[in-house]
């Protein structure tokens, strides 16, 4: 009893500091949200605070200003895509390496590991130029490709890092039964590897719905373009009317918070592997 | 793993797409770049050898150093402000039981959000009319009156500000899972000897943590090297240079003035750095400290 009074007291100062600090990581992002709902009206009287009325409309008038029918349905097509693309070459490639170990793998890792290094901006360029040639600029399946291959690295490592603790006895039953490697690829490995797999996709999913810097450079068709480059654009065009924009910002960021709710844990866990050894 | 040991071609079947893409999008074009670093290609038209005469002029040209000068100023800025605050976050963290998971949410959330978003919102804070501008002049920093963005002064530390902003969080996390594994034995035996909270962090949780720690700083190094998007989004790099940085300088000579060989050079030396990091680094592991 004693302790826990102790231990109480002294956590109120903690409290005090961490909240100070979940204030400045959250304030911000509440002012948005208030200012989406807010009437454009009443930016110059109130520019920070809750609004007085509540003005959904913004929402509405953001999504026909910015033609974010096209827009939504160009990122999503991005997620989806990469996600599966990514995710095939990812999991084949972890089943390898966990499992197979073929001769030389260590090659194959050591590749990857010094893929994720490699700074976007070397190689950039005379990938536009590639991409250029082969006709692949401004068009969802070229960006698709960049983001698979961006992401694969790290999918494939935590794919790897699930899969390599996936009982051996179970594949090598498998085997006594005459399934090939393929059957025990997709009978076994992938199906109970289905947490890393929805991990690993989160993660994937977030960062090219969040990714800025290839899609700015490879599709500047605005009918192409996806939500983060259209915001940008659209910061430019509606620079005075705060309401339009934060609707817009808004509508970027709904998808992702109503996800995090779901997968918090999975989300973090999934964000912070990389930064974390087995 | 034996069950496959007979036919180990297959084995390589499942890593080729893998390889094959990562070479198509990565691996072919940096080796290409690393060759174009040498010539004075436009993009069109003959490709001519140069030799080192890229970097020669690169190490003439005062835009490029005054950009390599604001990356070294945004390390030691990602290595100080957001790596204390995140050790003090998730220390007092560990100190409390309730609302744990709240404070994490909390914290992590803005590492979720885009680029673009987070630069939104911090332009609009720090609007002069609309934003806390007005708030800042009457408490007396007349600096952040007007907004640190389009000021010469301030440019590079607000843009480094809002990155900032957004990626502590991360390193909460990431401390949080290393204070965790701590044995709690060790703070039994502090409590009886009666340290206080601050000796506790500094002789027992600190070198306990060290791992990531060390770890923490080394992607901090490494991911101040291509800093873009909040330089991009926010002051493009201006005014007037003042908020520069390499990633910036490469996009402008890439993507505006198409000089390939020049920003492959950029990008050449980039790629240099960042390996001699992770090199420096790895030598240290093998050397025999614990990281």
């Amino acid at each position: 009893m004693l302790v826990s009074n102790f231990r109480r007291k002294e956590a109120i100062p903690n409290h005090f500091i961490l909240i100070l600090f979940a204030l400045l990581a959250v304030l911000p992002i509440l002012v948005l949200f208030f200012n989406s709902i807010k009437p454009f009206s009443e930016f110059g009287l109130n520019p920070l605070g809750p609004p007085s009325e509540i003005r959904l409309q913004n929402f509405p008038d953001a999504w026909i200003a910015g033609e974010y029918t096209k827009i939504f349905f160009n990122s999503a097509k991005l997620v989806f895509g990469s996600v599966i693309l990514c995710l095939a070459v990812s999991s084949l490639a972890g089943f390898s390496l966990a499992k197979l170990n073929p001769k030389g793998s260590a090659v194959i890792a050591i590749y990857l590991l010094v893929g994720i290094s490699i700074p976007a901006q070397l190689y950039i360029l005379p990938l536009f130029l590639l991409w250029k040639e082969l006709s692949l600029l401004n068009t969802h399946i070229g960006l698709i490709i960049i983001y698979s291959a961006l992401n694969a690295p790290f999918a494939t490592f935590l794919i790897r890092s699930y899969m390599i603790r996936l009982p051996d006895e179970l594949f090598d039953a498998a085997k006594l039964d005459g399934a090939n490697t393929f059957q025990i690829f997709f009978r076994i490995a992938l199906p109970l590897s289905w947490p890393v797999i929805l991990t690993a996709g989160l993660i994937i999913g977030l960062a090219v719905w969040n990714e800025f810097l290839f899609a700015l450079t490879f599709i500047t068709d605005p009918n192409f373009k996806p939500m983060a480059t259209i915001l940008f654009s659209f910061q430019a065009r509606f620079e005075n009317n705060y309401a339009l924009q934060s609707a817009a910002a808004i509508m970027m960021v709904a998808p992702v918070a109503i996800l995090f709710m779901l997968f918090q844990r999975r989300f973090i866990s999934g964000l912070t592997s990389g930064g974390l050894k087995e | 793993m034996n069950f496959l040991s007979n036919k180990s071609y297959i084995a390589w079947y499942f890593v080729i797409p893998v390889v094959f893409i990562h070479l198509f999008v990565i691996g072919i074009p940096s080796i290409l770049s690393l060759a174009l670093c040498l010539t004075d290609w436009s993009g069109l038209g003959k490709i001519n050898y140069v030799g080192f005469e890229n970097f020669i002029e690169l190490f003439d040209d005062r835009y490029f150093k005054k950009a390599i000068f604001h990356n070294i100023l945004w390390t030691i800025i990602f290595l100080t402000v957001p790596v204390c605050i995140a050790l003090m976050c998730a220390y007092l963290l560990t100190g409390i039981k309730r609302g744990q998971m709240f404070y994490r949410l909390a914290f992590f959330f803005p590492y979720m959000l885009a680029s673009v978003v987070n630069c939104q919102i911090w332009k609009y804070l720090f609007h002069p009319i609309h934003g806390l501008g007005g708030f800042f002049e009457s408490i007396g920093i007349e600096a952040l009156a007007s907004s640190p963005f389009t000021t010469k002064e301030t440019s590079l530390y607000a843009a480094a500000f809002v990155d900032g902003w957004h990626f502590w969080g991360f390193l909460v996390v990431i401390y949080l899972t290393g204070m965790y594994q701590v044995d709690n034995h060790l703070y039994e035996a502090a409590d009886i000897e009666g340290a206080s909270k601050f000796q506790k962090f500094r002789y027992i949780t600190l070198p306990m943590i060290r791992p990531i720690f060390i770890f923490s700083l080394m992607i901090i190094i490494i991911w101040s090297v291509p800093v873009f998007d909040y330089v991009y989004i926010l002051t493009g790099g201006g005014p007037a240079y003042s908020s520069e940085v390499v990633a910036n300088y490469l996009y402008t000579h890439a993507f505006v003035r198409f000089n390939v060989g020049y920003a492959s050079a950029v990008g050449t030396l980039m790629f240099i750095y960042v390996i001699f990091i992770v090199g420096i680094f790895g030598l240290l592991r093998k050397l025999g400290w614990e990281i």
